[in-house]
């Protein structure tokens, strides 16, 4: 209601607002978005919910074990530099990936993780999917949960995001198909018995009941990919990045909710 | 590897009903699957998960090839006096995990 008092003080001076506003609230009405969560069973749900029964609860307390635990030729921690990351990392995953002004390419928040060990700590890059990489992720993550999703806020990245849109789009692999087809043109029905979602990576990593595991959102991608017949983009590579980056900011405003659990 | 997470309520009346749950950290290998090359992924399993609570065994379980990764164990019992519980988990390749709780029962 407020907002309508503020558009009708307005009216007079610039009737443009007006419709920006009006614009704004339909758009939030017919936001129809939904994250997979509300498609899953309800066991899952309070297996996500209740951090004692949630899997990812083991990574989450690695990464925090690992965030103040020296390491490298620096003999620096991560919170020598971040503190306590309750308020340090509070929202940052939720705006990753990020441009890195630097390489002038955007990057995610595993590369950043390791950008700083090898830079700060002086430390070998942890490897892609290993244990203590998915932790610290999954660690600055929890800091998040519940925030929305920001990524792409900033005009540099609108080329990548682009370059990401075109990928989700494009055709490739033996079967013929692109990411579009199943989740914007298909989602919300089902591939044999399992529902196709709107692919919004809210969750990353996710703790997924088929891996047993937690794994990364690049790594999905690449699950899904070789499921298209297509040959994965590697872990870490620009159109990797892209796509993540296509759909991260297409969650934008959507709640972080990592570390999830998926089916 | 990562610590287990054990839940026991820190207070309780003598005599109430207490939810445990317990989450380790576990790849429970089933020593049925294959890789690429067709080589046999051997065993490595949790066989057996004990609940000690002041020096009497209060549950046991035998876990098999068929329980997930990161077995999620949650039993109840009564709160019968204040002291300490102790959790073990053993299994394949000399696999030993052991974790404590207290409890204040009045």
């Amino acid at each position: 209601m407020r907002s309508i008092d503020i558009v009708l003080r307005c009216v007079s001076t610039s009737g443009f607002v007006l419709m920006l506003v009006l614009l704004d609230s339909l758009s939030a009405t017919t936001d129809t978005r939904r994250s997979t969560y509300d498609d899953m069973s309800r066991d899952i749900r309070a297996m996500q919910d209740d951090d004692m029964a949630n899997p990812a609860s083991l990574w989450v307390n690695d990464g925090a074990a690992l965030w103040s635990q020296p390491a490298g030729a620096a003999q620096m921690s991560c919170a020598d530099c971040h503190g306590d990351a309750a308020t340090s990392m509070k929202g940052v995953a939720a705006r990753y990936p990020v441009f890195d002004a630097a390489r002038g390419k955007p990057v995610g928040l595993e590369a950043r993780i390791n950008h700083c060990r090898k830079t700060r700590q002086q430390a070998p890059a942890f490897a892609p999917e290993s244990r203590d990489l998915l932790a610290l992720t999954a660690f600055v993550g929890r800091q998040s949960r519940g925030l929305p999703i920001t990524t792409g806020d900033d005009p540099r990245l609108a080329p990548f995001v682009e370059a990401g849109r075109m990928i989700f789009e494009r055709r490739q692999g033996q079967l013929n198909l692109s990411c579009a087809i199943c989740h914007d043109h298909n989602a919300g029905k089902r591939l044999a018995s399992a529902l196709i979602p709107q692919a919004h990576p809210t969750g990353y990593p996710i703790y997924r009941l088929e891996w047993q595991s937690l794994g990364s959102l690049a790594r999905r991608l690449r699950n899904c990919m070789a499921g298209m017949r297509a040959a994965p983009y590697a872990t870490g590579s620009d159109e990797i990045v892209a796509l993540e980056l296509f759909l991260m900011a297409r969650a934008r405003g959507m709640a972080t909710e990592t570390p999830a659990v998926r089916p | 590897m990562a610590r287990p997470i054990i839940n026991v309520p820190a207070k309780a009346r003598r005599g109430q009903v207490i939810e445990i749950k317990t989450l380790v950290s576990h790849v429970m290998e089933t020593g049925y699957r294959h890789t690429e090359t067709g080589e046999r992924v051997p065993r490595d399993i949790i066989t057996e998960f004990v609940c000690v609570y002041n020096d009497e065994e209060i549950f046991r379980a035998t876990l098999s090839p068929a329980v997930a990764a990161n077995p999620f164990i949650t039993f109840h019992t009564l709160a019968t006096e204040s002291g300490k519980l102790t959790f073990r988990w053993t299994g394949d390749n000399g696999f030993s995990e052991t974790g404590t709780a207290t409890i204040e029962v009045e």
